[in-house]
This record gives structure tokens, C-alpha cells and sequence, in this order.
């Protein structure tokens, strides 16, 4: 029992990472239809940045570095990623393809960079004491860091939904996933919109690059594509375009990996994830919520 | 040049790069050694199997408009399953290649016609997820096949005598070259076939071809396979060179590399395909040289540690390229003057 507990706690925490990867990226192929090959990038350069912030100031408790790491990490992402649109992205708007060539130039070369300034050996994540400590639920002893993943996701998930639904630019993000064209033919600048999209996707990403450092402890330049695999899956499982899709796809994958990985083999979760999005392209080629097929 | 005059110095080039193995000549700024060291032809050939590669990549990408993520995998087929068979099982070479070739037949037309029931971005993340599936498996080194993070070496005695060592290295650059050549052949065959055309029409405009009472999903099937089929060829052509398999050729980024390659020399068409994937090997070998030279070393970190890095130096050089020069290198040459140009294949 307390072994099932344990991994679904823990299936939980990495669903909430793949989320924080996969909403950014739902969003901006929703929006915009560029599927962005940088989002990996985004992760693992926040990762850095908010490892780098944490450790810059020493005399502080380790709660406040901690802090100052995830605003550090958000914040490098959400910069990255505005810039990534306004210099790369804007002047292709007319050349889909070559927006998701760019995004790929840009994964590479920025994964190399990182590797060659900091080596490509995992480093080691100074977390406040309570995290690593562990708390005993239904007699699993569970890392806080695993509640600390999923607030934090639950909280970006709460946000986005309200952002979504109840604010005049989510009414025009909604609108322009619906139809981009009418949205600018009612003369709103779609534009700002691209902007902000992936500004939100952008600081989910760095978030997810923070918080990925302190579920596993370490941070290493790799992880980036890793998630973004992940997020991929999930985001096409979930339904490209649809936040909540995305969240539960996210549970769904980070859940079966878990279990799969600890009862079968380890590979064996990763491996039935592919053979579900398989199963789920041929069964419901638009993804469990999605609209039709895109 | 006139058609014919282009086809003299295509033969005239090819003469060359079969004879290259008994031309003595250093090349200085170009290759380390003579043309014919063992170091310059592995180079050389590993540059054309790569220049086939990039050619069965612009296959599917190029002339049929599926931009898939997962091509690794099935270059990853040629190199692995015959290492595994040779290494292994103790095959000897013809039947390794014989269950090669299966594999690299049916494994494409299995994961093809799952995937291409969607279309566009969906398409390239699924063909992304499996590839991705496969690389998982090598790493996993399941049964002790694969040889998990370490690959496979293929050792001594697994192969007949004369593609061992490095005297020998002259024949599996002419085996590389073959490949290059027969890739080269087939897939200007294929493209230019009454369905090579179907492709192209697909590539521009997938619901009118549906409309004239084609069936678009059986063509792009074809492309896919085909492509995987010759993928897996130059995958055995790069087993034979390096002696062994190594896990990095099946990964997503290997993908990306390969994307790299074809945007580089020009989509869409054969020969700058080709020309992409070998310029991108040679400059990935060379800028390796390079990063290590005392020049850059001397260098102060803030330039030393992105010149070091081979992928950060092609990962600009094709942003670069995609945001000033859509039509890759191909495309520049097509901009000099009509006389000069070649024509194009």
C-alpha cells in the first residue's frame, strides 16, 4: 500500500512537470501554430539561471535562495522566450516551417552552449532542509519537494484556467485558437497576443526548469529534452490547444510511467507511453479533448 | 552549363572520388593527411553516407511534405539489427543483411501507416514519440542486445576479411560511395516516377490530389517506406565504417541533425540534399579539429566555449540560414546567373 501511495505522490510530481512544459507549448501551437522545438531550451536555460540566482547570494536562508532561484528561473524563461519570439519567430510568420526550424537551430545551439559553459556532468541542487525531508501519508514516506511540484503546477493550472476564462486576453487568446483570421478582422493585434503567449509559456517552462531541479535534486543540460518529449506526448494525447487536456494527459502519463517503470522494468512506462499515444491517435486522432484532427 | 556538359562533370567528379584511394596529393587546409590515408577516406565516406542519408530524409521531408521527427530510427535499423545480428547471433554477413533488409522494409510500413493517419505537426511529434520509443530501447539494452549507453562493437571475426583494418579502409570507402551512388540513382528514379510526381503534388496540396481520386495516404506510405528502406542501407554503409554502433545516431537530435542537413543544402531538391549532408559532416568532424586548435584554446572563454561546441556553431549557422536564405545552399547557387547555373536534379 504504502509503496502505491508513494508512486502515485511521485507520478503526480512528474505529471505537474510535464504540465508546466506542456501548457506553454499546447498554448503556442493552439495560438499560433508553431510547434516549438526551443520550450527544452527555456527549461534548462531557467534551470541554470535559477540555480545560479539561488547561489549568488549565500548569506541568506535557504528558503529565500530557494525563492530567489524560481523567481530567477520563471523570469529567464518568460525573457527567453519573448525574445525568442520577437527576434526569430516574427519575421517568419509567413513560413510555418521555417518557424519550427528556427525553434530546432535554436534547441540545438543553446543546449550546446550551456553544455559547454557548464560542463554536461549533473549538479547538485542546495534545497531548504524541510525538502528534503519527507513526510509519512498512508505509510509512504513521500519527499516534500513532491507537494511543493504539485501546488506550484495545481497553482499555474488554477491561473491559466482563470486567465483563460475570465479576462479579456484570454477571451482573445481563446478566440484566436477558434479562428485567428476573424480575431484580427475585428482589428485586435493578434500579434500582442503571440507575444503574451509565449511570454506565459515562456515562464511556465522556466518554472518547470526550477521546479525540475528541485524534484530530482540535481540539474544536468539533457533534462530540457527530455521534458520536452514528454510534453510533446502529453501534449498530443491531451489535445493540441486545450489547457485541461493537457493537464489531465499529463497526470495520465506521469502515472503510468511511474508505475510501469517500478512494476514492470525501468524503460518498460516510458516505452507504454508511446503505445498510448499510438493507441490515442488511432482511436481519437484530435487527442482526448481536442477538436478534430488538426 | 548545358544538361550534357553538367553530366561530363558529374562523371569526371565521380572518377576522381573512385580513383581518390590511390591519388597521394595532400590537400593542406582540407584533410589532415593525403587524400588517400585511411583518416581522410573514412572521413570522406562517412561524409557520403551521411550525403545519402540527408537524400532519403529529403525523400519523405522534401518532395513529400512530411516533416518527420523520427528518421533516426530507421537509420538506426540499418546500423543496429545488423550489429546485433553479426555481433550477437554470430550471422554471417549476407544473412544479417538479408534480415537488415526486412526489418528496414517492414518496421517503416508498421510505424508509417500509424502515423500517417495524422497529418502535419501531429505527424512530426508521433514520428518523434516512436523514434524516441526506440532510442529508450538501445538504451535499455534489453536481452543484452544493444549494449545499452557503451553500443556495439563489432570486434574481429564478424566480418569476411577484407572490410577489416585499416589498410582495407579503401573499400569500405568505395562500399560508401556505392550507397551514395545507388541512393543517388534511386531516389532521382523515384521522384521523377509517375508517384514521385503524386508526392510533389501531395507536398503542395494534399486535398486537391484527393480530389482528383487518388488516394494520398498510399503515396505518402510509399515515400515513407522507401525513404526508411534507404535510410537503413546507408545505416550499415556507417555500421561498416565505424566498426560498431553507437546509441547517439538514435536519438531525437540525430533527427535534428539531419533536418539541419537538408535545410542546408536546399528542400526539395536531390543534390543539395546530398551536398548538405556531406558539407554538415565534414564541418562537424573539422569544427571538432578546429575547437581544439591552439588558436581557439588561447582564446578568451566568452569565444572559446561556444566555438568549441560543433552543434552551437551549426545550430546558428542554420538559424541563419533559415531566416536569410530559405533555400539553403542550394538556393544560393540557383541565384547566380542562368549560364552559370547547373541543372538542377
Amino acid at each position: 500500500m504504502s509503496t502505491i501511495v508513494l508512486l502515485l505522490v511521485t507520478g503526480l510530481g512528474l505529471g505537474a512537470l510535464y504540465f508546466l512544459v506542456a501548457a506553454g507549448l499546447s498554448l503556442i501551437w493552439g495560438l499560433m501554430r508553431v510547434l516549438n522545438f526551443a520550450h527544452g531550451a527555456f527549461f534548462t536555460v531557467a534551470a541554470y539561471a535559477g540555480f545560479f540566482a539561488a547561489t549568488a547570494l549565500p548569506g541568506l536562508s535557504l528558503w529565500l535562495q530557494w525563492f530567489i532561484g524560481l523567481l530567477a528561473g520563471t523570469l529567464t524563461g518568460g525573457v527567453f522566450a519573448v525574445l525568442t519570439e520577437t527576434i526569430l519567430i516574427r519575421p517568419l510568420y509567413r513560413r510555418p516551417v521555417g518557424q519550427v526550424l528556427v525553434t530546432v537551430g535554436l534547441a540545438l545551439a543553446t543546449l550546446a552552449l550551456v553544455e559547454g559553459a557548464f560542463g554536461s556532468d549533473p549538479r547538485q541542487v542546495t534545497l531548504p532542509d524541510w525538502m528534503n525531508a519527507t513526510t509519512t501519508i498512508l505509510g509512504a514516506a513521500i519527499p516534500n519537494t513532491r507537494f511543493v511540484v504539485l501546488l506550484l503546477a495545481a497553482l499555474v493550472l488554477a491561473g491559466l484556467l482563470f486567465f483563460l476564462g475570465r479576462t479579456r486576453y484570454g477571451l482573445i487568446v481563446r478566440a484566436g485558437v477558434e479562428n485567428r483570421a476573424m480575431v484580427s478582422a475585428l482589428g485586435i493585434d493578434v500579434e500582442r497576443a503571440f507575444t503574451l503567449v509565449f511570454a506565459i509559456g515562456g515562464m511556465a517552462a522556466g518554472l518547470a526548469g526550477v521546479l525540475g531541479a528541485t524534484y530530482y535534486g540535481t540539474i544536468d543540460p539533457s533534462r530540457g529534452t527530455t521534458m520536452l518529449i514528454s510534453a510533446f506526448i502529453v501534449v498530443v494525447i491531451g489535445g493540441l490547444g486545450s489547457i485541461t487536456g493537457s493537464a489531465l494527459a499529463a497526470v495520465m502519463v506521469g502515472l503510468l510511467q511511474q508505475f510501469l517503470n517500478f512494476y514492470a522494468a525501468a524503460g518498460v512506462g516510458d516505452f507504454a507511453v508511446v503505445l498510448l499515444l499510438a493507441a490515442v491517435l488511432l482511436l481519437r486522432p484530435g487527442g482526448l479533448l481536442g477538436g478534430p484532427a488538426a | 552549363m548545358s544538361p550534357r556538359s553538367a553530366a561530363v562533370a558529374i562523371a569526371v567528379l565521380g572518377l576522381v572520388a573512385l580513383a581518390l584511394p590511390f591519388i597521394g596529393i595532400t590537400v593542406p587546409g582540407l584533410f589532415e593527411g593525403p587524400l588517400n590515408s585511411a583518416g581522410t577516406l573514412n572521413l570522406l565516406g562517412l561524409c557520403f553516407v551521411f550525403g545519402a542519408l540527408a537524400l532519403t530524409y529529403d525523400i519523405v521531408f522534401g518532395f513529400t511534405g512530411l516533416l518527420s521527427f523520427g528518421h533516426a530510427l530507421y537509420f538506426a535499423v540499418g546500423v543496429y539489427v545488423t550489429a546485433i545480428a553479426l555481433v550477437r547471433w554470430h550471422w554471417s554477413l549476407p544473412q544479417a543483411l538479408a534480415l537488415t533488409a526486412i526489418v528496414a522494409l517492414l518496421l517503416p510500413l508498421a510505424l508509417g501507416a500509424v502515423c500517417l493517419r495524422v497529418r502535419d505537426i501531429p505527424f512530426a511529434m508521433v514520428t518523434l514519440a516512436f523514434a524516441e520509443a526506440a532510442s529508450i530501447l538501445v538504451l535499455q539494452n534489453p536481452f543484452g542486445l544493444t549494449g545499452g549507453e557503451e553500443g556495439l562493437a563489432l570486434g574481429s571475426g564478424v566480418l569476411p576479411a577484407g572490410l577489416i583494418g585499416v589498410a582495407n579502409t579503401a573499400h569500405l570507402y568505395w562500399i560508401a560511395a556505392a550507397v551514395l551512388v545507388t541512393t543517388c540513382a534511386i531516389g532521382w528514379w523515384a521522384v521523377h516516377s509517375p508517384p514521385g510526381r503524386v508526392w510533389q503534388a501531395i507536398r503542395e496540396n494534399e486535398r486537391r490530389v484527393a480530389v482528383l481520386g487518388l488516394n494520398p495516404y498510399v503515396y505518402k506510405l510509399a515515400s515513407f517506406v522507401l525513404s526508411g528502406f534507404l535510410a537503413g542501407v546507408a545505416g550499415v554503409a556507417y555500421l561498416l565504417l565505424q566498426g560498431g554502433a553507437n546509441p547517439q545516431i538514435t536519438t531525437a537530435s540525430f533527427t535534428l541533425v539531419l533536418l539541419v542537413m537538408v535545410v542546408l543544402g536546399g528542400v526539395g531538391t536531390l543534390w543539395g540534399a546530398v551536398i548538405g549532408g556531406i558539407v554538415y559532416e565534414y564541418l562537424d568532424f573539422r569544427l571538432l579539429e578546429f575547437s581544439n586548435a591552439s588558436g581557439v584554446q588561447d582564446l578568451p572563454a566568452i569565444l572559446r566555449v561556444p566555438l568549441s561546441e560543433p552543434l552551437f556553431v551549426l545550430g546558428v549557422l542554420f538559424i541563419v540560414l533559415v531566416l536569410f536564405l530559405p533555400a539553403g545552399l542550394g538556393g544560393l547557387f540557383q541565384r547566380l546567373p542562368r549560364k552559370l547555373r547547373n541543372s538542377s536534379g
